[in-house]
């Protein structure tokens, strides 16, 4: 195009009939109306498909939670004495808690641990359709604010004041009262990081987008990212635990090899 | 000494020799010091690891002073870092994120510093416990007891100023529980608080009197208290283990020179080693994690390193509660107790050669070490103290017990609550039971002799089996211990007994009632050709 483009702006400027610039502002006009034309198209058939699957989804996804989660949630998802209500829990929420194998719950405890996913995708889409379609909640965040692109140090401040009271500086966790935790961070998807903050699983209280914007989050989720892709400067992080655990590695490992070593030196030599 | 003879015997370094001999007279000190006889056994080397873990600090402290700036000035942050661009902090804080990101080895020094540093008190206790469970601090060495221990002391001071002057997060947190100890003492705690701090904390002034603590003050008594304590070595002479030949007037070893210097700097070589391999693979104390410190974010899994770590314990262990308002003040019961326990704890180890010589009434010099099964109280009493430090060591990192062994939190304090009120007592029952029983074993031993394994049948039908009868060496190791009585109450020149004496004669009997008398000749005698 631009090959094309440039003799005749060339031929047009010695001729003088029209202004240098026209043929640009054309071309980009045109640009405009085709590209702008087919977004429209494109968003409307795909809001058309997604609507028509939806309702698709959403009853898929009433049948698999009256199967499994009915039981503590309710069949209405309105609660019982051993589940919550999930109305108006949102998208995310539900994402969340099956998408990291913590519901449906193993065992009644302290808090729902991670096990292995007990859904497909496509189940826990239809889930999380299905809870959607009862009251407007949290919704999975967009993809632009899952990147881990934004500023680490930022994140790594916000996380320090909001979260490293309980998940460590460096996202190693941390112990609650009567056997709670908070788990550690590492290996946990951008897109659970976001919607945990969002929806407060277990004991974590919820980041609303007025107490951490969502560009705040983004930021958090880079520095989470970037301590999970750098490896410790110093070597191996012992598990990032601090001082207990430098303090056991040295009892055990360095004064242990000292200890043998003066059994070495001071051994008799046959 | 003759010219031509000098000429004969050595060329330059002879003539080096003479020179210096003739304007030091060195040679004297040399002679003395090189014939100096060290025993040989693994144990007796942890005080030199100690010491070699301090030259190393100090090696490593002195290149992490050409780069460490002491000021809390607030700068942002423009190092190699990314997570920390751009961050608000003091110089301090900024300057070893320079040190660990761009000063060429700077990581390295400042990790060799630290690990160094855990293994100086490491080695410290545990060649502690060594003089301990071997009585090696009975006369004439009490004194040193109490300098080692005072370096014990002053080791973990070190140690704390010096976690404290990055400035960052875990430091800043360690400070601040600090000052409110300091605070939660009656009246004048505020005042000692603000003089501390320069005022309200943190102030600006901390990290720059820490400094000066850190690498002057505190090296320098080190330096002065080391050099005392190797002095009594050389004058006490080195204790030794019982054994044949061994006496309370001879010391059965190694020449200094050549063998013993030879060894000990080689070992030096080795501990430093060892500590640059654990500095060059293992990350410690990442600051840049951490980050600046700020008074309101506190890490999960924030404690002191592992010598502070009994003091962190006492305050996780308190219960809850103990804070009352008497007289129109705060009485925080919370700290004062574990402030004056762990006080007291400190005092008694510090004393215990003192209470110990007092109780037993022995004013003999030992420099024979005890096995120690051969003084079961006192070893009782050492696993006690073990005992009581452990459970309050363990309650610092209750919360890594709790996450990593999915326990609950409140159960994990709970417990070691019990460990540290009753472990004592349980640690003690066992231990002299354990010794007083390892005692009677080596008394059988003695008289009839070890368990070969090889069955007889006699002409009888009778089965025996035969007993190897110990050798001479060996039973030497098994009689050799002095037995101890429990004092008599004695009255004094008024014909009076004085409560004094009474508890004193209480104690000692605590002491001593439940003991093994060693074997003594007429009943090794009675026992010959019992060997069955």
């Amino acid at each position: 195009m631009p090959r094309t483009q440039k003799p005749t702006s060339g031929r047009q400027r010695r001729s003088g009939r029209r202004s240098p610039l026209a043929s640009v502002a054309l071309i980009a006009i045109g640009l405009l109306f085709t590209g702008g034309a087919y977004a429209m198209f494109s968003t409307s058939t795909a809001t058309a498909a997604t609507d028509s699957a939806s309702a698709q989804t959403v009853s898929e996804g009433e049948k698999l939670f009256a199967a499994n989660c009915a039981t503590c949630h309710g069949l209405s998802a309105e609660g019982t004495g051993t589940g919550p209500s999930l109305i108006g829990v949102g998208a995310a929420s539900v994402d969340f808690q099956v998408g990291t194998g913590r519901m449906p719950m193993q065992a009644s405890g302290p808090q729902a641990i991670v096990k292995p996913v007990q859904f497909t995708e496509e189940q826990t889409a239809a889930l999380v359709a299905y809870v959607a379609s009862l009251a407007p909640g949290p919704a999975i965040p967009d993809e632009e604010l899952l990147d881990a692109q934004g500023d680490a140090a930022a994140g790594a401040e916000l996380f320090r004041i909001n979260c490293a009271m309980c998940h460590n500086v460096a996202g190693a966790g941390g112990a609650l009262t009567e056997g709670k935790y908070a788990p550690a961070l590492e290996g946990v998807s951008p897109q659970h990081i976001y919607e945990a903050m969002v929806t407060g699983p277990q004991n974590m209280p919820v980041f609303n987008d007025m107490n951490i914007s969502p560009e705040d989050k983004r930021d958090i989720i880079t520095y989470l990212k970037y301590v999970e892709n750098n490896p410790s400067p110093g070597g191996l992080a012992l598990g990032s635990l601090g001082p207990v655990s430098e303090g056991l590695f040295l009892w055990i490992f360095g004064l242990g090899a000292i200890v043998a070593l003066t059994v070495w030196i001071t051994a008799k030599s046959n | 000494m003759k010219p031509a003879e000098t000429k004969k015997s050595g060329g330059f370094t002879g003539a080096a020799a003479n020179y210096l001999d003739e304007r030091t007279s060195i040679s004297t000190a040399v002679k003395e010091l090189g014939r100096k006889i060290f025993p040989d056994h693994w144990s007796f080397l942890l005080g030199e690891v100690a010491l070699y873990s301090f030259v190393i600090i100090l090696l490593s402290g002195s290149f992490l002073t050409f780069f460490f700036q002491a000021s809390m000035a607030e700068v942002h942050y423009d190092g190699s870092y990314v997570p920390l661009k751009g961050v608000e902090m003091s110089v301090a804080m900024a300057s070893s994120l320079d040190i660990s990101f761009d000063v060429r080895g700077g990581l390295l020094m400042r990790q060799v510093h630290h690990w160094a540093a855990l293994l100086f008190v490491a080695s410290i206790g545990l060649h502690m416990l060594r003089i301990y469970f071997t009585g090696a601090f009975r006369k004439p060495r009490e004194l040193n007891w109490v300098i080692g221990f005072v370096l014990f002391i002053l080791a973990m001071a070190e140690g704390f100023t010096g976690y404290s002057l990055p400035d960052d997060l875990l430091s800043g947190n360690g400070l601040r529980i600090i000052d409110g100890m300091v605070k939660g003492i009656p009246v004048v705690g505020t005042w000692i608080s603000f003089l501390l701090f320069g005022g309200e904390f943190p102030g600006t002034d901390i990290v720059g009197r820490l400094y000066s603590l850190h690498i002057l003050l505190l090296p320098a008594i080190i330096v002065a208290l080391i050099a005392l304590h190797l002095l009594f070595v050389v004058v006490h002479k080195h204790t030794q283990y019982p054994g044949a030949g061994r006496t309370n007037n001879n010391v059965v070893g190694y020449p200094v020179l050549p063998v013993y210097a030879a060894k000990a700097g080689g070992f030096f070589f080795i501990v430093f080693g060892v500590v640059m391999l654990l500095a060059s693979f293992f990350t410690i104390n990442p600051i840049w994690n951490y980050g600046p410190y700020d008074p309101s974010p506190v890490s999960a899994g924030t404690q002191p390193d592992w010598y502070i770590g009994f003091a962190d314990g006492a305050l996780r262990l308190i219960p809850p509660g103990l804070e009352w308002v008497w007289l129109g003040h705060t009485w925080s019961f919370n700290i004062l107790i574990p402030l004056v326990g762990l006080g007291l704890f400190i005092g008694v180890v510090l004393l215990y050669p003192f209470l110990e010589a007092w109780v037993t009434g022995d004013k003999r010099e030992h420099h024979i070490l005890d096995r120690p099964r051969n003084a079961p109280t006192r070893t009782a009493i050492g696993a006690a103290g073990v005992t009581f430090y452990a459970g309050l060591w363990a309650a610092a990192s209750s919360d890594i017990i709790a996450t990593h062994f999915k326990l609950t939190m409140e159960g994990v304090i709970h417990t070691l609550q019990a460990v540290v009120i009753l472990g004592p007592f349980i640690a003690f029952y066992i231990t002299k039971r354990v010794c007083l029983a390892l005692q009677k074993k080596d008394r059988e031993i003695v008289l009839h002799g070890y368990e070969s394994g090889r069955i007889v049948r006699l002409p009888g039908g009778e089965y025996i089996e035969v007993h190897q009868p110990v050798d001479e060496y060996e039973r030497w190791k098994l009689v050799s211990y002095a037995d101890y009585k429990p004092l008599e109450l004695t009255p004094n020149a008024q014909g009076k007994v004085s409560p004094i004496q009474r508890v004193r004669a209480g104690l000692s009997r605590w002491f001593f009632e439940d003991r093994i008398a060693p074997v003594g000749t007429k009943e090794l005698e009675e026992s010959h050709g019992d060997h069955h």
